[in-house]
């Protein structure tokens, strides 16, 4: 047992779960979808590599054992996690699911009006309000 | 011996993480708000998976990281389509 490589690998996975937990807070707290999805996907997204990196850390100092299959997963979260918000904020949009209270300005929504049709040809009529109601 | 208290906390911040994100799958408004929620749980499963191969000082789990990671983008993918268009798999013209 090495003292160096447990402190190394202990102080990334500390700090991963941190971050974890800063993401989880601004899931439960930010006002609408896309600033929720914001929040989930980056912040988790460094955490979770954190983590795995002290893992793969500590088994290389401790054990001298160099996972593929550890590096392997690493890439694949670090690829995948940012295209999976992005697909759901898109489906989430297209959806109408209403913007943030405070919002002044949606830029996507002329774009939108113009350029995008559905599936049967026609121009999406896109009216998205600003949520009204009581902040969920 | 304090490592592993180390490890154990960190396994403990996780589980509030996952715990917060279930909040906002049972209370959020939107499909998108859970399925995101949703994702984000698998994805602090894999990290706590890697705390716990350290914390149990094993190999055996790391299959498991790449498996949890994979499922979880496909399950979320398939989500994301159901939400936007009505269906997962469209049909050929």
């Amino acid at each position: 047992m090495s003292g160096s490589g447990e402190v190394v690998g202990a102080v990334l996975i500390l700090f991963g779960a941190v971050v974890s937990l800063i993401s989880a807070i601004g899931v439960v707290r930010l006002p609408d979808v896309y600033t929720r999805s914001h929040a989930a996907s980056k912040s988790s997204t460094l955490g979770v590599l954190c983590a795995l990196v002290g893992t793969l850390l500590y088994f290389i100092i401790t054990d001298g054992y160099f996972s593929i299959r550890l590096i392997l997963g690493i890439f694949f979260v670090f690829l995948t996690a940012p295209v999976a918000a992005h697909v759901l904020c898109r489906s989430a949009y297209r959806n109408q699911v209403p913007l943030a209270e405070g919002t002044t300005e949606d830029e996507l929504q002329d774009y939108y009006m113009e350029n995008e049709k559905d599936d049967a040809g026609n121009k999406l009529n896109l009216s998205i309000e600003m949520d009204k109601g009581p902040n969920p | 011996m304090i490592f592993d208290t180390m490890m154990v906390i960190a396994l403990c911040i996780l589980m509030l993480a996952i715990l917060a994100n279930l909040y906002r799958v049972v209370k959020g408004p939107s499909g998108a708000d859970r399925v995101q929620a949703l994702d984000t749980i698998g994805i602090n499963l894999i990290a706590s998976i890697g705390v716990f191969s350290v914390l149990l000082h094993t190999h055996a789990f790391f299959d498991l990281i790449l498996l949890i990671g994979i499922l979880s983008f496909i399950g979320t993918v398939a989500f994301a389509r159901f939400i936007e268009r009505g269906v997962v798999i469209e049909r050929k013209r």
